[in-house]
Formats: C-alpha cells, structure tokens, sequence
C-alpha cells in the first residue's frame, strides 16, 4: 500500500537550556492508506510534537530544522501558512486528549463543528445544518438535534469526544491524527470511542495516526505500531510483531510495565478491622433560592464496607460513581450525612474539629496531582515536615525526619532544599507519600495516587506503596477508576456506581469471577484485554 | 432570565438600605449642620432664637433615629427632601446634574472598554514585541498619572494654545444652537474630559485585556481552532475574544463606582455641572438632603450597572446562566 503521509528525517529543535537540544530527532514514519499507527512512547518522548510538527502547529520555541513530511505529493514542511491552513481540518485533521477543554465553553457544539464547513467550502447555512447533524449521527451521540444546540459543558466527556470526532471527520480528511483521544475518558466510554474511531476509519478508509502511551489501547486498535523515546523512534513494525516480540529493550520495559490483568496470589492480613463504614451517605443539593432548579445528587448511598489492618482496600469506579466523595467523607473533608466511619472503633463523623484534628494523624492522604498538591513556593522538605510541625514535633526533629522520609520513599534525603517544580512527576507522588506518612499514620487514603503518571512510573509508584505497606504495617485505601492499577496492590476490592457498592470481596474472586454485571461490562472494558490474556499464558 | 433578573434585583434592597443608613449616620458625625451653613452664608450673625426656629422648619431637633426614620419613610414614598441651600426639591436639583454625570461615564466607559479591548488585543498578538512594549509602557504612564493634572494639561494644551477645543461647561451658552448642532457642540465639550476620566480606565481595561488574551491564547480549544484550518484572524475574533472579554465584563460592574467617585475631579476640573460637583458643594454647604440623595442615585446608577454587567455576563457565558437557572 502506498504512503499517504510520510515523515523523512524529522529534526525539530528545543530551545536553549531545555534537558536535550532536539524535541524530534531523525524521526522517519509512513503512514500508509486506511491504516491505524500507533505511536507508543512515555511523557516527553516525543510522540505529541511529532503530531503538531505535522499539522505545523509547533510551539512557538521549537523550530522545525530538518526534515521532510509529504503529503499529497507536497512537503509541508515547507509549505507556505495559506497552504497549511486549506490542508489543516480538510487534509489533515487532529482530534485532542482533553475533551473537555478542546471545545470553546462559549460556543454550541454544533457550531464549532459547522465551522468546519465554514471554513473549507462553500456549502449554504442550511446544507452546513444537515451535515452537522449526519455527522453527529454518524458519531452516535445521543440525540444529535439536542446535542448541536448543547453547550460542551452540558455533554458528558464521552459525548464531548464523540463532537470533536465529528468535527475533524467534518471534512472526511485522508488522515486524521488522534492526539491521546482516550486517556481522560472512563474505561467504558474509552472502549466505546476506541471502536468508533475503528468502524468510522474502516469505512471512511481514512488513516489514522493514533498517539498513546497506553499498549492496552495499542493492542486494540494499532494496525502498525512506532514506539518513541526522548524524541527518536526506537522501532516500529506491524502491531502482532512488535506486541508479541519487542526488540529495543524500550519497548520490552513499556511491554514488560504494562499491569497484568490478574490478581497476584492472596497476602495474608488480620481480621481486625481498623477502618469500618456503616451505611455513610452523602447528598449533595445545588440550586435553591426559591426552590428553583434544585438538583439533588445522591453521591454516596448507603455504603458499609471494611478495611482490614495491614490490608487494601480498592475502591473502584468511574468518574461520577462517588469514590472520591466516599474518601473525602473518611478523611472528614466532607462530613457524611447519615452513617458511621469508625477507625479503630472510635467513629470519626460525629467527632468535634479538636478531636479531628488528633485523630487526623492516624489517617493520612495521597492525592492525585502531583502536580497541583504541592506547594509551588516552598522547599519540599518543608512541606514533608509541616504535619508533625503542627503536631508539635520540634521543627529541626522534622525535618531531619522528612529527610530519613525521603531515603525511605527512594528520594535523594540531600533533595529536601529544593522545589516541587525541580522534581518529575513520579518523584513528586513520592514527595507526596513521604508527606502523608510523615505523621506515621496507620491508614493512608490515596486517591487516585498514579493516574496522572507514565505507566513504568506507575509501576513503580505502586511497588513503593506495597513495599511501604509491608514495612510500616499500613492499611491503605486506595481509590482509582483503572482496575489494572487496583489488581497490582489490592487485597480486597469494592466497585462503586452510581454511589452504590455493587459488588465487593478479595479481588482474586471479584476479577476471575465477577458477579454483577457491571463489574462484567467494566472488566470487558479493559484495552487490550485479550492480548493480556495471550501474554499471561505465555508466560 | 427574566427570574433570574429579579432576583438580582430583590437582592440589591438590603446593600440599598445598608448604603443610606450608613451615610446617613456617618454625616451626623461631621461638625455643623444646613442651619449653620445657611447662617454662615448670610453673615454671621447667630441669633439663637433663628436657628433654633430653623432647625425645627426643617426637623432638625428630632433625635438621629427618629430623623433617619422620617427621611427612609419619606424615601419610599419617592420624596428625596428638600434642599435647603437650592431652595428647591432635590429631586429636581438632581435630575438636572444627572444628565452631565450620565454622558459623562458612558462616553468615557465605552471610550476605555473600545480602545482597551483593541490595544490589549494588539498587545497580546505581538508581546514582548515593540508595539506590546509601547502600548504597555504608554498605559503605565496613564494609570500612574492624576486625572486632574491630565485635565489642566489638556486644557492648557488643547484649549488655550491650539484652541481646538472648549475648556470647560457642557456647551456653548448664549449661541441659542438647536438639533444637530447643539448635540455636535455638546460633543465637541465632552472630548476633553471624556479622555481625561476614560485614560485611567483604559490602562486598567489594556492590562487586563492583555492577560487574558494571552491566558485564552493558551487554551486547548485555541489550538483546536488552529488544527481545523481557521486563520489567526478568525482565531482570535471567533474563539478568543469573547472568552477573554468575560474578566472585562466583571470589571465594569466593579468601577462604576470608582468612576463616579473620579467624576467628582473630572467635573470640577472642566466645570461641568453633574452630580461629582453637586456632592461637592452639597458637602460644604452641609446640605444633608441633597447629599443623601446623590448617594441614593448614585447606589442606584452602580446597582444598575452592575445588574446590566450581570446580565451581560450571562448572555456571554453560557455556564453561567446555566447554574443560576434562567
């Protein structure tokens, strides 16, 4: 099959003083007709620049210097912008990671999509009318006619990806770049957008360039796969080949990080429960003056549940489901509206802020930005220290503890006088799990601890918490809506929907055999399911 | 939206109430009253019997709360007093400064909100380029400079050596113009102090506009609209503007107040006769009444303005009119 995009030699610089001087370098791929290319590669390898130097939407820091990227017969890394402009959206279209935010909040979804007719044709009001509402039928969002009116902020996340699909396949462009489309969607909804971008390729026989960093997702919709690091492909190939024997040692690790779907075998822990639940509800009521408009959200309905000392507890859903309000309401963030939260029998909704606050000690939480949880303007071992500082440690006692702290979660103890910014990621979730037990806590509440990670730093993010748990004989409770996250450090897990728990027990028996059926449709969800399955038994 | 409209406006009752309450209570601190004013303006003198006769004409010797009582009561009733140093109802005195004061703050509001809407765009499309550098460095100057000193200096230079323009009054008097060519000589007044009260207006509105120009121009669905093939033109008037007005549009409603207060220089500066000089005399002349009264209007012009501004911003936003219910 012939190319209908391919990029020759691409070099594209980085400014001075950024960690390497080429974002893009000798970067060399062919996407060829009616085809889905993967490319697989971590945070900072690459993978997203290689998209915008192709649509020439670079940052204005970074400058394409070498290279060619032919399409219909012409290079457009030499085009003129009048150029680019007919080919962006019409030639080439480009659907983003974030859906929520890809859309302008000012303006009607079926607007933005007309746009696109707008823009590249000539066609009346009225024709741009009936194409937008085909295309969001095409895309099968529920009640086109309701949702070309609608605002991005009254569709849900998946029916604001299905718009922005319907908006970059507005033109039926010979290839269409997919910028990490699924990674801020639920596991249901992503496996429904992944097949919906699959059946609309295969009839459009459009070409897809599919940028992840997920190979669950590469299992399932990659024809060809090229895998990415610090801005060089490391190897590519068909997708059975790559997935099934790896080459570049990259790619292995990658592979190798991807969580099984199986529960390792079960630990044993007490049957003292330190952390117990009794039918805790929380309501939320918005709107009111005058009774108009009032909304009432049943967040959390009725749930009791138990965390065992020196176990885990998984709590698992998606988003909307009521997990996080559930931790809120154990960490008394929020306080419940009916139920008991009891830790070590002494039940923490009823207590008064003073004794709150000494009992906050014996449970602590991570939270799931690294990013945002920290404060910018200060050292980090001051802020790993502020906790016992409050509690009346000595302040030269705590800080030299947040250093033995840092040693602890495999941080340079010598790293304590810098700032959060200096840090990556992962190493700012390790900051984050040394503040939390800074207070020895006997429960750790992480909620969603590695969703904002790489996968290989997910890994080892997790193994640090199992390891810890081990160590320190925590109990944790450990919110997150990615079962492959749960089934590497759970003992027990509990799926919530809709504020209910629908189904609960030790995870090996919740993952081998679920019962209710949403836990079934969740575990069918999973990226790449199958491959997981082929891989398992090989091993 | 029509509910959400009243609302708006059963809400800003009680801030009304607090506003008169508190003034009024605050004048009863300062020292003398319209009787010794009126005294003082007829020289002297000081007869005691007189003033004691004056100050029970125009209940003066009740106790404060009960005068505060029968000025809110006479409030509600739409009756704002009398003023005694006019010697007419300051209700009349009012509407006749109003129309100055009005004219004044749209022009120099549209006049800030236009050219600082258009130099921040300006500024953001090429920043920290030349023209970003001196459109900024030029609002600095603005912001930094008194109004009055802008005033006299365009007096001097506008008026008394080009004589371009007039340099005070509303309009020509004596000239008998009528229709078209008064509404023109009128204009021809305005430009100066228009300028004078909107610079300061207009840096404040530039900055704002450039940084949140530049913030929007950093947002996902910019490079959407870039990646469907718009050109930048089209970028910014049809996906950038109106999101980086809304922080505008909140300002407005926040200065009304601002603006009036610097209408009362601007005002005296051009001799203009609106309601900034009228609480100045009033204030002198220890003319309760009338004060009151311009306080009354002037709570009332900003709960207005703000009530228009909220609106507007629903209109803008749809998420906005969303969560209040309309």
């Amino acid at each position: 099959m012939s190319a209908i995009l391919s990029i020759e030699g691409l070099t594209v610089a980085l400014p001075r003083g950024a960690d390497r001087p080429h974002a893009l370098d000798d970067v060399t791929l062919e996407l060829r007709a009616g085809e889905i290319l993967c490319v697989v590669g971590e945070s900072g390898s690459g993978k997203s620049m290689t998209a915008s130097a192709v649509m020439r939407l670079l940052p204005d820091n970074v400058a394409l210097t070498r290279g060619r990227i032919l399409f219909g017969g012409r290079d457009l890394a030499a085009a003129e912008e009048e150029e680019m402009r007919a080919i962006r959206g019409a030639g080439i279209a480009m659907i983003f990671q974030e859906p929520m935010t890809a859309l302008n909040p000012l303006r009607p979804v079926g607007d933005q999509i007309g746009e696109m007719f707008r823009i590249h044709t000539d066609l009346s009001a009225e024709q741009i009318r009936a194409r937008t509402l085909a295309l969001l039928e095409d895309v099968r969002i529920p009640d086109p006619a309701l949702a070309m009116r609608a605002y991005p902020h009254e569709l849900s996340g998946g029916q604001r990806q299905r718009a922005m699909i319907a908006m970059a396949l507005a033109l039926s462009p010979r290839v269409l770049i997919a910028d990490e489309p699924t990674t801020a969607l639920d596991v249901t909804t992503q496996a429904q957008i992944l097949s919906l971008i699959r059946d609309l390729q295969r009839r459009l026989g459009t070409a897809v360039l599919f940028i992840t960093h997920d190979f669950g997702v590469v299992a399932e919709i990659a024809d060809r796969v090229a895998v990415m690091q610090h801005g060089v492909v490391v190897e590519q190939g068909e997708a059975a080949a790559v997935l099934n024997s790896p080459q570049h040692p990259y790619t292995k690790a990658l592979i190798a990080a991807v969580p099984p779907l199986a529960a390792p075998p079960p630990r044993a822990f007490s049957d003292e429960a330190i952390l117990k639940l009794e039918g805790v509800s929380k309501t939320y009521r918005t709107g009111g003056f005058l009774g108009r408009n009032r909304r009432v959200t049943r967040a959390v309905r009725d749930v009791s549940l138990e965390l065992p000392r020196g176990g885990t507890l998984g709590i698992v859903g998606e988003s909307g489901s009521g997990k996080s309000t559930l931790a809120r309401c154990v960490m008394r963030l929020i306080r419940p509206d009916t139920g008991a939260i009891r830790l070590d029998g002494t039940d923490l909704a009823t207590q008064s802020p003073a004794q709150h606050r000494a009992s906050a000690r014996r449970m602590q939480m991570v939270f799931q930005d690294p990013y945002a949880s920290l404060n910018p303007r200060r050292r980090v071992g001051e802020l790993v220290a502020q906790g016992p500082i409050i509690h009346g440690t000595p302040r030269e006692a705590a800080l030299a503890r947040a250093k033995s702290l840092f040693a602890l979660v495999g941080l340079d103890p010598a790293s304590t006088d810098r700032y959060p910014h200096e840090f990556s990621g992962g190493q700012r979730q390790r900051i984050g799990i040394a503040r939390a037990l800074a207070l020895e806590p006997e429960v750790l509440v992480a909620d969603e601890p590695v969703s904002a990670l790489d996968v290989s730093v997910q890994a080892q993010v997790l193994k640090l918490l199992a390891e810890l748990r081990q160590r320190l004989g925590l109990s944790i409770l450990l919110i997150t809506h990615d079962l492959r996250v749960a089934v590497q450090v759970c003992d027990l897990v509990a799926v919530m929907k809709d504020g209910e728990v629908v189904e609960s027990g030790p995870i090996g028996r919740v993952f081998e055999a679920p019962e209710h059926p949403y836990t079934q449709s969740l575990l069918a969800a999973v990226p790449g399911r199958e491959f997981q399955a082929a891989r398992r038994s090989r091993l | 939206m029509l509910a959400l409209a009243g609302r708006r406006l059963a809400a800003s009752i009680p801030s009304l109430l607090i506003i008169l309450v508190g003034m009024f209570l605050l004048l009863q601190l300062a020292p003398g009253d319209t009787v010794d004013a009126l005294m003082a303006q007829m020289g002297g003198g000081g007869d005691a019997a007189l003033m004691a006769e004056l100050r029970a004409f125009y209940g003066l010797d009740l106790s404060v709360p009960a005068r505060l009582l029968n000025y809110l009561w006479r409030l509600v009733q739409l009756d704002l007093g009398f003023s005694s140093i006019y010697g007419k109802p300051v209700a009349t005195v009012i509407l006749e400064r109003l129309p100055a004061t009005l004219l004044l703050m749209t022009a120099s509001l549209s006049f800030a909100f236009f050219f600082g809407l258009l130099f921040g765009v300006i500024a953001a499309r090429r920043v920290n380029r030349w023209p970003d550098t001196v459109i900024s460095t030029l609002g600095l100057v603005f912001y930094a400079t008194p109004s009055f000193w802008f005033g006299l200096m365009a007096i001097v230079l506008f008026s008394v050596h080009l004589q371009w323009l007039p340099a005070g009054g509303m309009e020509s008097i004596g000239e008998g113009l009528t229709g078209i060519r008064r509404a023109l000589d009128i204009a021809l007044h305005f430009v100066l102090p228009t300028l004078t009260l909107g610079l300061i207006f207009l840096a404040i509105y530039l900055r704002i506009m450039r940084a949140s120009m530049l913030e929007v121009l950093t947002l996902d669905f910019v490079r959407t609209a870039r990646a469907k093939g718009l050109d930048e033109t089209r970028v910014i008037t049809r996906h950038v503007l109106r999101n980086a007005m809304l922080p505008m549009v909140t300002l407005i409603g926040l200065q009304a107040g601002t603006m009036l207060g610097g209408s009362v220089v601007v005002e005296s500066v051009f001799s203009l006769p609106g309601l900034g000089r009228l609480a100045y005399e009033a204030v002198v002349q220890r003319d309760l009444n009338t004060l009151l009264g311009i306080v009354f209007i002037s709570a009332l012009l900003v709960i207005l303005v703000n009530f228009c501004v909220d609106l507007l911003y629903a209109k803008l936003d749809p998420r906005i009119a969303k969560e209040t219910g309309g």
